[in-house]
Parts: C-alpha cells; structure tokens; sequence
C-alpha cells in the first residue's frame, strides 16, 4: 500500500458479530458402536483409541461415513470437546487410514474408467463434465421447492459451505508449477481476494445467519444423511492425500463447472420464493464467480497438471467422475426425501 | 456485444477459452464495443464471447447451454 492509497480496512471490521473463525464444532451423534466409542475416546483421551483394536467387523456404512467425518474434522477447525492433539494422535491416524481405504475402494468401483483420447486435454475434460445428467435439485428450487425445503437444503449443504474451498487447498503443495499458480489464483478469489468480507464461506455463514440458522460448523450433522457425510469425506480424502492430487482436482474441476447454472436456477428459486438477500447473493456471486473458476481449474489446472505429470490424467477424469456421483447422490437422497421423482 | 482479442484487451492478460468467455487477468476495467466502461473488482474476469450472457459484459456460463455450433469458437 502506498501512503497515499486509502487506508486498507482493519481486520475483522464491517464482519459483524460473526466469528467463525473460532467456533468449535460439537461432537455429533453417534450412529453405531464404532462412533460411539471414537466420540467416547476423543472426548477423554484419544490415545485409548488403539485399545479397542482397529476397526471391528460388521461395522455399517452410515456409523464408518461418521467415524471418518469426525476424524477428518480434527483437521479443519476441531471440536470444542476434543484435545486438538488428537488430529496427529497415532491410533487416531490409523483408524483414519483404514477407513479412507474403505471409502477409496468404494469410490474406485463405481468408477467406470475413462480412457484419455484427443490431444486436446482440456476440451475433453470440460466436454466429459458438461455431458453429465443427473438429477438437479437447483431445477426443482427454481421452480417447485418450498422456504422449507430450501432451508433443509441449506443445512445440508452447510457441512461444506462453511468451509468452502479448504479441502482443495490440501492439495496447493503438491502440485508443480503452472497448476500451483492457477489453483492459487481460483483459490484466492474464493477466499475473498484478500478481502474478509468477500470469503465465499462467511458469505455462506452471513446468508445462514439472515435466515435464522447456526453457523457453528457442524451444527446440522446429526440430521445429515450419510450420503452428505461421504460426499465431505471425498472431497477431505482427495484433498489431504498427495497421491490423490490429480483426483482432488479433477472433483474442483467439475463442482466449478457444475456450479454456474445451478446458482442461477437457485437465484431464480430463492427469488421467487422471497428469501433473504444474503442468500440470494451468495447464489448470484457464484454465477458470475464459478463462470471463471471454472475454465482455471480446466484449463489452468487440470491441464497443465496432466501435461507435467501424465499419470495424473485419467486420476483427474476419476476425480471428476466421483464428484458427479456425489452429487447425484446428494440429489437423489434430498429429492427422494421431498416425495420428488427422479 | 463481441469480446475484445486478447490484443485489444488494454490492460492485464487474456485467453481465450474455446467455446465459452474470454478471461481478463489483472484488468481495472473492460471496456466494449459500444464504448461503455465497466469497472473490474475481481483479479480475472469471464467476459462473454456468445453475447447471450444475461451479466453481460461478463459471462455468466449461458454458453454451455449453447448447441456445439452456436459457441464462440
Ligand atoms: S460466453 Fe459464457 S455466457 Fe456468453
Ligand atoms: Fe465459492
Ligand atoms: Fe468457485
């Protein structure tokens, strides 16, 4: 800053009485014997963990999706309950590991491959993006949904929004040079060009404050079906794993490109239906912002990343595959629960 | 409304992206064929090349919703 340019804004002002940033979550519900005695352990003492052995068998998937959750979150913000040196406790990274197996195998089976074949990387990976059908909840907001409905979705969604883009950043480090740069770029408007007030994620906790719900991260997970925990867990898995960079940024290439039209339809939906400005303009920033971020994390990133390291290339289709999945899971599981055919 | 080429675009960097916008890097201002000056708060910027943007000058992903044919090449 120069001497004469206007004074920057000092930290923290024009935020409100939001603070985010040092809200703890609560430790959620357990959903079977495995949660149970993880949330019972990191509650206490996280090293007893290793005691009880490594995963038992017969374990349900919904109980593991919540194990993983909660051990993931000891990497983001923590819990207000739980030590903060449990997140590099041994026994805790080692239940951690097992259950990120599980799920990787699970996401490679569904997988059905992709063979990479023009010269033209980016074209093809954005025509494989664009080419997806799955079922739109932002089409039945625009049109059908009622306040209560989208206050639900908004709830569900809150489990990421409140912390929009950080599982991408995980993968900053890992990359090589010109996808580092246009990751660092996408990333940097994300977290509000240097501007507090401009964080997608506050942007998110300010439009959940207008329309009366908690910020507290993880305050809706108890209500959240297991298909919004493993849609989390993905994106944490891909992210934290150096090996899963090319994954983690092909899954950032398709939730950017998927991201644009569906903001538009929720505007119209929220709109129509009278909703809060905060919300509104949340939805309206990610029209115009994911009509860039889009063709970076593209073209920027994912190419060039297929083009330094060619091992990467169908890892990135796999990643992209896999967030598209996701979200026709979490369509399908919200629209069903609404009594929506699709 | 047509996006400038990359050559014209005044300031900061520009790339074309084939079938969709043009993207401005590093731009305080884009300015279109009418004359008409528009303001840049962001560090890069979609402008729209298919001219059926709603936001226009900026893209607001129209596009993908265009046949192969009808986008900007
Ligand atoms: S180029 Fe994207 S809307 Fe026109
Ligand atoms: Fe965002
Ligand atoms: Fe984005």
């Amino acid at each position: 800053m120069t001497r004469r340019g206007a004074p920057l804004p000092e930290t923290g002002q024009n935020l409100g009485m939001h603070t985010m940033s040092t809200t703890r979550a609560a430790l959620p519900t357990p959903r079977g014997s495995l949660s149970e005695r993880v949330v019972a352990d990191l509650r206490t003492d996280a090293a007893r963990l290793s005691q009880g052995g490594s995963r038992p068998d017969g374990v349900g998937e919904e109980d593991a999706a919540l194990t993983l959750w909660v051990l993931h979150e000891l990497s983001y913000g923590g819990f207000s309950d739980v030590d903060p040196d449990a997140e590099w406790e041994p026994a805790v990274l080692t239940l951690r590991r097992d259950l990120q197996r599980e799920l990787e195998t699970r996401l490679r089976q569904r997988w059905p491959g992709h063979h990479v074949s023009s010269d033209d990387f980016a074209d093809e990976l954005m025509a494989y993006i664009e080419a997806d059908d799955g079922p739109s909840v932002a089409s039945y907001v625009h049109t059908r949904a009622t306040q209560e409905q989208v206050l639900e979705l908004i709830r569900w969604r809150s489990v990421y929004h409140l912390k929009e883009s950080d599982p991408a950043t995980w993968t900053l480090p890992r990359l090589t040079v010109r996808p580092k740069a246009a990751l660092a770029e996408l990333q940097y408007d994300e977290y509000g060009s240097g501007r507090a007030d401009r964080l997608h994620a506050h942007l998110f906790a300010q439009a959940m404050e207008a329309v009366g719900l908690s910020t507290r991260p993880g305050a809706y997970v108890d209500e959240c079906p297991p298909e919004v925990l493993e849609m989390n867990n993905v994106m944490s898995l891909f992210g934290l794993h150096g090996r899963l960079r090319g994954a983690s940024m092909g899954h950032l290439a398709a939730f950017e490109v998927t991201s644009s039209v569906p903001s538009g339809h929720l505007v119209q939906g929220l709109q129509r239906l009278g909703m809060a400005q905060e919300l509104i303009d949340y939805y309206a920033e990610h029209v115009v912002a994911d009509s860039v971020h889009d063709q970076i994390a593209v073209r920027l990133v994912c190419a060039a990343l297929a083009e330094d390291e060619p091992e990467q290339a169908e890892e990135i289709f796999f990643g992209a595959f896999t967030c598209l999945d996701q979200e026709a899971r979490f369509a399908r599981a919200l629209l069903g629960r609404w009594g929506v055919a699709v | 409304m047509t996006a400038r080429a990359p050559e014209q675009a005044g300031s900061g960097q520009a790339m074309v992206c084939p079938g969709g916008p043009l993207l401005l890097r590093g731009a305080r201002s884009y300015t279109d064929d009418a004359g008409v000056e528009h303001e840049i708060d962001r560090p890069v910027v979609a402008v729209c090349r298919c001219e059926l943007s709603s936001l226009l000058p900026w893209c607001d992903s129209t596009h993908k919703r265009l046949p192969e044919d009808k986008r900007p090449r």
